[in-house]
């Protein structure tokens, strides 16, 4: 009797233990659509079959919903969400609340040193990896070059802004529809005031001083707003303060702008199936004005755990799969190496094969000439290139992108929308404590 | 010469009240039709209409990448769960105020109508905080409550209308014939106001499977409902507006077929008591 009672505790034992064993740990993934992200979950059975025990659930948000979601989540140590697709004007924020697991203890063969500097500096607060980077932009110009020939014209490969302006009005053609040049004019932190404060680093000028103290009353931010008012009236679409990056990409893909500075991410857009100018497309870097700074950004969309979740290990081995260099190579496998997520990895730029994709070594020349911890020509308070980041900028920037865009739109003038942006900006910073 | 002028005024109001309808509908229209072209089709200018390159691979891509199913049984269990549970709290409610008013039943209806004049943003916080501790954060549960709250003001105000117009002699009657409480409100006046109720469920059914911000902040997987499958189909970056429209025309479907079934209903029920 006692030997059975052993036996049945024994196997009781062993059950509970296998039962343990294979059990499945569900972690929940927010991420935004792109077409990146998208292919990603349908790679998922590579993951699955590394990960048996780990289960993976979407949740798949428009980028402004998602950043609510996760922001509220992750403010109220909620833990809803394993991981997080962030991009690098939060994690800068959030390390620095303590909100975010460090990712240095990731196994060692997802060799955290591969990843490209540039993109690893906006990731990184105090020496810690608190996001491991999908994919990475910067901005640079994608122009047509038989407009270009037309016009009797050669564009460099890193061009100034003097060179921008001659092309774009030697390429403006209104009877045919063909605007010089498109850029964004909608209003959005994310929109016009991206492209507007890259650029701005170019001509010198930067959003606060050493103190914080607002500098939209500087001659350089005049001279910014300036040239790109008299570049949009003259060359631009008509509309375009309502156009962001979409309405871009629709208007260069049929054809209608001889030069567009937006995303690297959208150069395979412009040159794949949906583009009527597929074949007629260059590439160049953001141009400059001769003080040392190219007026593009830097953008990484990471996956980031945050510290209120309760499946840590999983979460990781998620992202080290996701991020490894195995999944570039499991990408260029199924896809083809055009489709492989740009910008985060040194080792595949290393890669001839890689090397081959027309826009590909553009988009790292862009990448590695953005310095978000010395984004504009003067010394600065802040880190970013095309935002600052501390949680106040987002709603000031998009304020003053809303007079930026009123100016493009002819509803006041350049002078109005700068004092205007200074008063609000230092007010905002008075408000917020930067400054007395 | 009166019957011409009256055929004319007919004639000039039905092609007013087409034009208004087109222009309303213009907008669910378009989303439909562009869910059946390419994306690049989708975002031609001018637009294309006759020469469209159409297609069916929107609805295909939305379903392989979607369960569609899953947000649509969610999207059913939380707006009907929700109408009739506020029915269930409203209709007596709604009695209460309509036959048996106190001094401050008007303060009381516009106070609850006042929480709705709130921005939903303002109580995002303590909401989600709540429902994070309840347990309730990410069930249908959760929602059918969420949802039941918020439409909650629309449905006493909206009973409260149509029993005002039912006599109040009728239920005295009876009362008088020694009919209980209960049986008064479900024998008596329940009957006499079902057009009235039943406007109000497909009213705050339409309310409740719309709503976006509450069942897209609250959900995650589980009971997320087609609010959340549409948002899944906006990009930042890239051509997005076929699969898009696809996704809401998915959405849209069962609630707009239910609408035009119960149109009948919902026009008898929101005119009641309008005209005397």
């Amino acid at each position: 009797m006692n030997m059975t009672l052993r036996a049945l505790l024994g196997a009781t034992a062993l059950l509970t233990l296998a039962g343990l064993a294979s059990a499945e740990t569900t972690i929940t993934v927010a991420t935004v659509n792109n077409g990146d992200m998208v292919r990603m979950q349908g790679l998922m059975d590579d993951f699955y079959a590394k990960n048996p025990d780990i289960k993976v659930e979407w949740v798949t948000l428009e980028e402004n919903v998602l950043r609510q979601n996760v922001t509220t989540d992750i403010a109220t140590g909620g833990g809803q969400y394993d991981v997080m697709t962030i991009g690098t004007y939060e994690v800068p924020i959030w390390g620095k609340q303590g909100w975010l697991a460090s990712l240095n203890d990731l196994p060692a063969d997802y060799d955290a040193a591969d990843i490209l500097p540039a993109i690893a500096g906006g990731l990184t607060v105090d020496g810690n990896l608190l996001a491991a980077p999908f994919y990475g932009e910067s901005s640079m110009v994608m122009y047509r070059k038989d407009l270009m020939e037309a016009a009797g014209l050669t564009m460099p490969d890193a061009p100034t802004w003097a060179d921008i302006e001659a092309a774009a009005k030697a390429m403006t053609n209104r009877d045919a529809e063909i605007n010089g040049i498109c850029l964004r004019g909608k209003a959005g932190w994310g929109e016009n005031m991206a492209f507007l404060t890259a650029m701005s680093n170019s001509f010198g000028a930067r959003w606060f001083d050493e103190n914080w103290v607002a500098q939209f009353d500087q001659p350089e931010w005049k001279a910014t707003l300036d040239f790109y008012l008299n570049l949009m009236t003259n060359y631009g679409p008509a509309g375009a303060s309502n156009n962001g990056f979409n309405e871009n990409l629709t208007l260069f893909q049929q054809g209608k702008c001889g030069m567009w500075i937006d995303a690297t991410v959208a150069a395979s857009f412009v040159t794949g199936k949906d583009s009527t100018v597929a074949d007629k497309v260059g590439f160049a870097l953001a141009p400059d004005n001769g003080l040392g700074k190219r007026g593009n950004w830097l953008w990484a969309w990471s996956l980031a755990i945050p510290k209120s979740s309760q499946k840590q290990e999983a979460a990781k081995a998620f992202i080290n799969w996701a991020t490894n260099k195995d999944y570039l190579a499991l990408v260029a496998s199924k896809e083809g190496w055009a489709n492989v997520p740009p910008g985060t990895r040194t080792s595949l730029y290393a890669n001839p094969e890689y090397a081959k994709v027309p826009f590909a070594k553009m988009t790292l020349d862009s990448i590695n000439s953005a310095d978000p911890t010395k984004p504009t020509v003067k010394p600065v308070p802040y880190v970013g290139v095309q935002f600052v980041a501390i949680p106040e900028f987002a709603g000031m920037a998009t304020s003053v992108g809303e007079l930026f865009s009123a100016a493009l739109a002819g509803q006041k003038t350049a002078d109005e929308a700068l004092a205007e942006a200074q008063t609000l900006v230092a007010d905002e910073m008075t408000s917020a404590g930067y400054t007395k | 010469m009166a019957r011409s002028v009256s055929t004319r005024r007919k004639l000039f109001f039905t092609v007013a009240a087409w034009s208004v309808a087109l222009l309303i509908f213009f907008p669910v229209l378009w989303t439909i039709l562009t869910s059946f072209k390419t994306e690049a089709s989708a975002v031609a200018s001018p637009p294309e209409l006759l020469g469209a390159d159409w297609t069916l691979q929107n609805y295909s891509d939305v379903w392989a990448r979607s369960d569609y199913p899953r947000f649509f049984m969610n999207s059913v269990i939380i707006s009907i769960g929700s109408t009739l549970l506020g029915l269930l709290i409203a209709i007596p409610a709604a009695w209460s105020m309509a036959f048996v008013p106190g001094n401050k039943t008007k303060d009381l209806l516009m106070w609850m109508l006042s929480t709705k004049m709130m921005p939903a943003a303002a109580v995002l916080i303590p909401m989600y905080l709540i429902f994070q501790k309840t347990g309730l954060f990410d069930t249908r549960t959760g929602l059918v409550l969420a949802l039941m709250l918020m439409n909650l003001p629309v449905i006493i105000w909206m009973l409260y209308t149509y029993f005002k117009e039912i006599p109040g002699e009728i239920l005295e009657a009876a009362r008088m014939d020694g009919a209980s409480l209960k049986n008064e409100v479900l024998y008596i006046l329940t009957p006499m106001a079902i057009p009235g109720i039943a406007s109000t469920m497909l009213l705050n059914i339409i309310l409740a499977w719309n709503e976006a911000f509450w069942t897209i902040t609250l959900t995650t997987v589980n009971a997320a409902p087609l609010s959340a499958f549409i948002a899944s189909f906006s990009a930042p970056q890239g051509l997005f507006y076929a699969k898009l429209s696809a996704a809401s025309t998915m959405a849209i479907a069962p609630i707009l077929i239910m609408g035009w079934f119960g149109q009948k209903q919902l026009v008898r029920g929101l005119t009641f008591g309008a005209v005397k």
